[in-house]
């Protein structure tokens, strides 16, 4: 891939995995919330895809491919079953709200931006300049984990910071190892396969998904 | 300086005057359409401005020479923008002071004057009507500023018809996340500005609901045709510039045969763009005054990381 072409795919793919992390923060809707993170894995693939191409390493072009797979169909489908199943379908009282979140969002990207200009620094190249927008979409995904109360945005806000933990990974080193980066979607996989049976259980014993409800002992 | 520039600053602002109530007359007619009425045709806003013109003036008891001015100021600021912005022509010799801040603060103080008038009648109308469009005035000015200062950052200007000219000079500058962003944010921002749908319903006179009809409620006869007139010209500067700031192409240089095509790209520029906002208004509805804040904090977020990518990520 020539040089221009591959910043300015890189540029677009890095500012829709952004994009997408921020409409996240943005919607209370549930089911628009699952389409964004959709969006965002498919952006992921994108992302390694270009990075492969450009690399010319066949592997990496081959784990994008399944990267598209795992992140942009099957667990937006589980999370989607999740959400059928709970029948709650908005955010309806996130602990700080939408505008404050967005003011936040925004300060994060600040932050991200100040703290990896010493990683910028070590190795200036289009991929580690994208750097900052991928550590924002990890504290993106971190405040959406922590503010939500629904416990199917919770597992979206994870999913999306392990996206943008992913992204880092790519970027920084151009190329982890295929078995690592296997192992590691497998464990994303199980977490959350795991948190599907640990909500559905939430939801069978107390009646509701709203994790707030749990902070008293019950008998 | 040039003669090409000159007539295509006064063919902007002729076109701008007299199409104007035509382009509220097509999203009106869009609008109707797909509702499944039949419309009143396109020409009517200026059927309305032409009944009003003809009526008496009068003013309501009380009210001061605020009220009786700002439809002037708006009315002025609004053609003083036509002229400014690089709508037809890029090589404008009002080009010097066709500053983003200075278009923006222009716009603003027909606003402003506007909101003054709504306080001077004293009725609750104007006054909820003044405060409520101060609040989205404050919020939508930082989210304008941040998105100019992402797109001049790359031009090097804040100059309108320099950032015009290197977007039509370099295409691939339209196709980046800054571009993409600062859409998004300015495209809210137009919104807001205008008084469309998410955030105004310019067809309601339902007190709880109206921001710009509040204030301009007291309005009768030819001062109500001024402020129809004004707003309509503010919608189409707002639009032509949104469209020429992502998408500049047809727009003439220093060259007098490229007006009459430039002429045509404006007109259907807006008219696309105005009938795409009245078909989306189709499917919306208003949202509710303590929702608009949200909106707008996210696209003061757009417009924040769009300058903070335009410093950060690698050009092509």
């Amino acid at each position: 891939m020539s040089g221009g072409l591959y910043v300015h795919a890189l540029d677009m793919a890095v500012g829709a995995l952004l994009l997408a992390g921020v409409l996240a923060l943005w919607r209370r809707d549930l089911a628009a919330i699952v389409r964004l993170f959709a969006v965002q894995g498919a952006a992921l693939a994108a992302l390694v895809a270009v990075l492969g191409l450009h690399e010319g390493h066949a592997a990496t072009v081959a784990l994008a491919a399944g990267i598209l797979v795992l992140r942009a169909a099957v667990l937006p489908l589980m999370l989607r079953r999740a959400m059928l199943a709970g029948g709650a379908f908005r955010e309806t009282e996130p602990l700080v709200n939408v505008a404050s979140s967005l003011v936040a969002a925004a300060l994060l990207a600040l932050l991200s931006f100040a703290v990896t200009r010493p990683v910028v620094e070590l190795a200036p190249s289009p991929a580690t300049r994208a750097v900052p927008v991928a550590l924002t979409v990890v504290l993106l995904g971190f405040f959406v984990l922590v503010t939500r109360r629904r416990a199917l945005s919770q597992v979206a806000g994870f999913l999306m910071m392990d996206n943008g933990i992913t992204a880092v990974a790519f970027l920084t080193t151009t190329g982890v190892p295929f078995i690592v980066e296997l192992g590691m979607s497998l464990d994303v996989l199980l977490a959350v396969l795991v948190l599907q049976i640990l909500t559905s259980r939430i939801r069978d014993v107390f009646g509701d998904s709203d994790l707030d409800d749990l902070r008293e002992l019950h008998d | 300086m040039s003669a090409a520039g000159t007539v295509g600053a006064v063919a902007q602002v002729l076109l701008v005057a007299a199409g104007a109530p035509l382009l509220v007359g097509v999203m009106r007619q869009v609008r109707a359409r797909l509702e499944g009425r039949a419309g009143a045709g396109v020409a009517q806003p200026w059927r309305d401005l032409r009944k009003l013109l003809r009526k008496e003036p009068i003013a309501p008891h009380g009210t001061g020479v605020l009220f009786r001015a700002a439809p002037l100021v708006l009315a002025g600021a609004a053609l003083v923008a036509a002229g400014v912005v690089p709508l037809v022509t890029t090589a404008s010799p009002l080009d010097g002071i066709a500053d983003l801040f200075a278009v923006i603060a222009l716009l603003a103080l027909g606003t402003v004057f506007l909101a003054l008038a709504g306080l001077d009648t004293a009725t609750a109308f104007g006054g909820m009507g003044a405060s409520r469009e101060m609040v989205v005035l404050a919020l939508v000015e930082p989210t304008i500023l941040l998105s100019v200062f992402a797109l001049s950052a790359r031009v090097g200007s804040t100059n309108l018809g320099e950032i015009v000219t290197t977007t039509l000079h370099d295409p691939q500058l339209v196709v980046s996340p800054v571009s993409l962003l600062a859409a998004v944010a300015l495209a809210i921002v137009t919104i807001a500005e205008t008084g469309r749908i998410p955030v105004d319903n310019p067809s309601t006179h339902l007190e709880l609901t109206m921001i710009h009809e509040a204030m301009v409620l007291e309005y009768a006869g030819p001062d109500l045709a001024l402020v129809e007139w004004a707003s309509a010209m503010r919608l189409t500067v707002l639009l032509g510039l949104f469209a020429n700031l992502f998408a500049p192409w047809g727009i003439a240089g220093t060259s007098l045969l490229m007006l009459p095509v430039a002429l045509l790209a404006f007109s259907a520029k807006v008219v696309v763009l105005g009938g795409a906002l009245a078909a989306g208004e189709v499917f919306m509805a208003k949202l509710r005054m303590f929702r608009v804040p949200e909106l707008l904090a996210g696209s003061f977020l757009m417009a924040l990381l769009a300058v903070a990518a335009s410093f950060f990520l690698a050009g092509p």
